[in-house]
């Protein structure tokens, strides 16, 4: 319920009791719901750390599963998500502030092809990460993997699911964040930086690799940390384009299969024999996803402060 | 030192030039014709889509001076201005008739990065970018290529010293240019500008955003660099126009009314509208 819409139920009242009153309920009303919130975070942060700190070891953060996933560790689910998000990353940044960069730099804004970017741009945000999984197994695996494969002379190595593709996948869902993020980053460079450094005779590539870029590079962070954080934790994309329910080796190439935490969660909670066994385990699988991606977000925070900090003149 | 610069390329090779023709309301370059023009407006048109923003401009400005252009906003001068180094290329939809040149380079045709470098420009606000000092300085012969460590410091130095700026900064060359006032800020922009070493060197409104002290100094320097550069400076101020430059534009509406030595345009201006204008009648 909007603030306008108690404050309309509030008026009769607010004749009688006068205006104070209906201010200081209104206070209440709003205060109340930002504390749901922090309620909210509290009481799942808090269930998880209590029920999964106990499983945290270093045996649980370094050994593979074992006997059917009721026991053992979870090192190759945590080192396949990593190893998941780096490749995503180095996919998609390049990618994200390519775009970025022609649509803020190059582009003529009432084109028709600038338009058919953003358009599409737009709407690739809104798309079910579902149907971004459905896609990296049609695209990536049957079309590109599997033509790889005919033009090598391979039986199937590219052509199933793998790192690469769910990799590639991820950085396709996380795309629009990035160029979105990445482009209002240009833009909020000031113009007089722009013109200073071409008054000086630097080429327009050279302005925005020297000038433009390292100043919108906080803002184009900032898309980073939310893909990574994103990416760590969406599990629809690879289920199907290279998630693996339980391998026995970690893997060692793009084409290999990979376990990964979220989806491990999704198969601890689900595909258990043993549910009472499983359940520590899952706390703990649980807990180290989150610390793994607050620590992602974190480091990118910190070193976006740096950045901000330098750009601003101190340190 | 600063003569031996990897930026000097050589010219390129130009026609025969054409007979001089005689710039429109401007005595003063016809007596000066022995020493060629560092500038020349020959009848330079220019419109933003279909709005236009000068009309039919012609003027010579004559090496080692400076040229104040003063007017009332939206007169045209910063466009003016912004013309000699191409600046109005930035924004979509402008439209140029007419020519101009600096010193034997026609501007139109001219490679723009090659353009920006021999003609200079300190902007209304000091934009240093977001590096050290040193960094800043340095900015453009970093981008002409510049790798060695030594001549950059070389460099750095002869242009702050050249800015006034040197005794200021000398302990301090990597710490963050922002960390500088704003009046040391606009004379490192234009130690920035120096080190590239233009010819020209175009001003818009250099002052206009500092206080009055920082404003006498850069006033002074404007006056030092004389001996070394073309200036040519867009002011609001009458009074700054009238303390450092050697003649005076003014344009009103796009055109330019009357262009003179800056002493005979705020004394006895030939056209009633300069008189109404620097008399305070409108503007």
């Amino acid at each position: 319920m909007t603030t306008e819409a108690v404050g309309t139920l509030l008026r009769p009242l607010t004749k009688t009791l006068g205006r104070d009153w209906s201010g200081k309920s209104l206070t209440w009303l709003t205060a109340l719901a930002a504390l749901l919130i922090v309620a909210m975070v509290a009481v799942i942060l808090g269930q998880i750390a209590w029920f999964g700190a106990p499983t945290l070891t270093w045996e649980f953060l370094s050994t593979a599963p074992t006997q059917g996933m009721t026991a053992g560790g979870i090192f190759p689910a945590i080192f396949g998500t990593a190893v998941l998000v780096i490749l995503m990353v180095v996919a998609l940044v390049p990618f994200g502030v390519g775009a970025a960069i022609y649509l803020h730099e190059y582009a003529r804004p009432d084109a028709w092809f600038t338009r058919a970017v953003r358009f599409s741009v737009n709407n690739l945000a809104g798309v079910p990460s579902i149907v971004f999984g459905l896609f990296g197994l049609g695209f990536f695996i049957q079309f590109l993997g599997r033509n790889i494969d005919r033009a090598l002379g391979l039986d199937v190595v590219w052509g199933q699911p793998a790192l690469i593709w769910a990799a590639l996948t991820l950085a396709l869902l996380n795309l629009p964040v990035v160029i979105v993020t990445s482009e209002e980053a240009l833009r909020t460079v000031p113009r007089e930086m722009r013109e200073a450094s071409l008054a000086l005779g630097a080429t327009r590539w050279q302005t925005i690799r020297n000038v433009l870029l390292p100043q919108a590079m906080p803002g184009i962070l900032t898309g980073a940390i939310l893909s990574v954080a994103r990416g760590a934790g969406e599990v629809a994309p690879i289920l199907f384009t290279g998630a693996a329910y339980y391998l026995p080796y970690l893997p060692g190439a793009p084409t290999d299969q990979f376990m990964e935490l979220g989806y491990h969660i999704y198969v601890l909670s689900t595909q258990s024999p043993d549910i009472d066994a499983t359940k520590p385990l899952l706390y703990g699988t649980v807990l180290v996803l989150l610390l793994l991606t607050m620590l992602f977000n974190l480091t990118a925070i910190v070193l976006r402060t740096r950045m901000r900090a330098r750009l601003a003149g101190r340190g | 030192m600063l003569t031996d610069t990897p930026a000097a390329r050589p010219l390129p090779a130009r026609p025969a030039p054409s007979p001089p023709r005689p710039a429109v309301g401007d005595p003063g370059a016809r007596a000066a014709r022995t020493v060629p023009p560092a500038l020349v407006v020959d009848d330079f048109s220019l419109s933003y889509g279909t709005q236009p923003a000068l009309k039919r401009v012609s003027l010579e400005v004559p090496p080692h001076s400076v040229t104040a252009i003063i007017g009332p906003s939206g007169c045209g001068k910063s466009t003016l201005l912004r013309a000699f180094n191409r600046m109005n290329d930035l924004i979509p939809g402008v439209r140029t008739t007419g020519e101009i040149r600096v010193a034997d380079l026609d501007v139109r045709t001219a490679d723009v990065v090659d353009l920006r470098r021999r003609v200079g420009m300190v902007f209304q606000r000091p934009n240093p970018f977001p590096k050290s000092i040193f960094e800043n300085v340095v900015f453009g012969l970093r981008m002409l290529g510049l790798k060695d460590r030594a001549e950059l410091e070389a460099r750095a130095e002869a242009s702050l010293r050249h800015a006034a700026l040197w005794d200021e900064v000398r302990d301090r060359l990597e710490r963050s240019a922002l960390q500088l006032s704003g009046g040391q800020q606009q004379r490192l922009c234009i130690a920035r500008c120096l080190a590239v070493e233009p010819e020209v060197i175009l001003m818009d409104e250099p002052a206009s955003a500092l206080d009055p002290t920082a404003t006498a100094r850069i006033e002074e320097l404007v006056l030092d660099l004389k001996a070394s550069y073309t200036i040519v400076v867009v002011t609001h101020n009458m009074q700054q126009a009238a303390r450092i430059s050697d003649r005076t534009a003014f344009l009103l509406n796009g055109e330019l009314i009357e262009y003179d030595e800056t002493g005979r345009l705020f004394t006895s201006p030939s056209q009633k509208l300069t008189e109404d204008y620097i008399t305070g009648r409108f503007g």
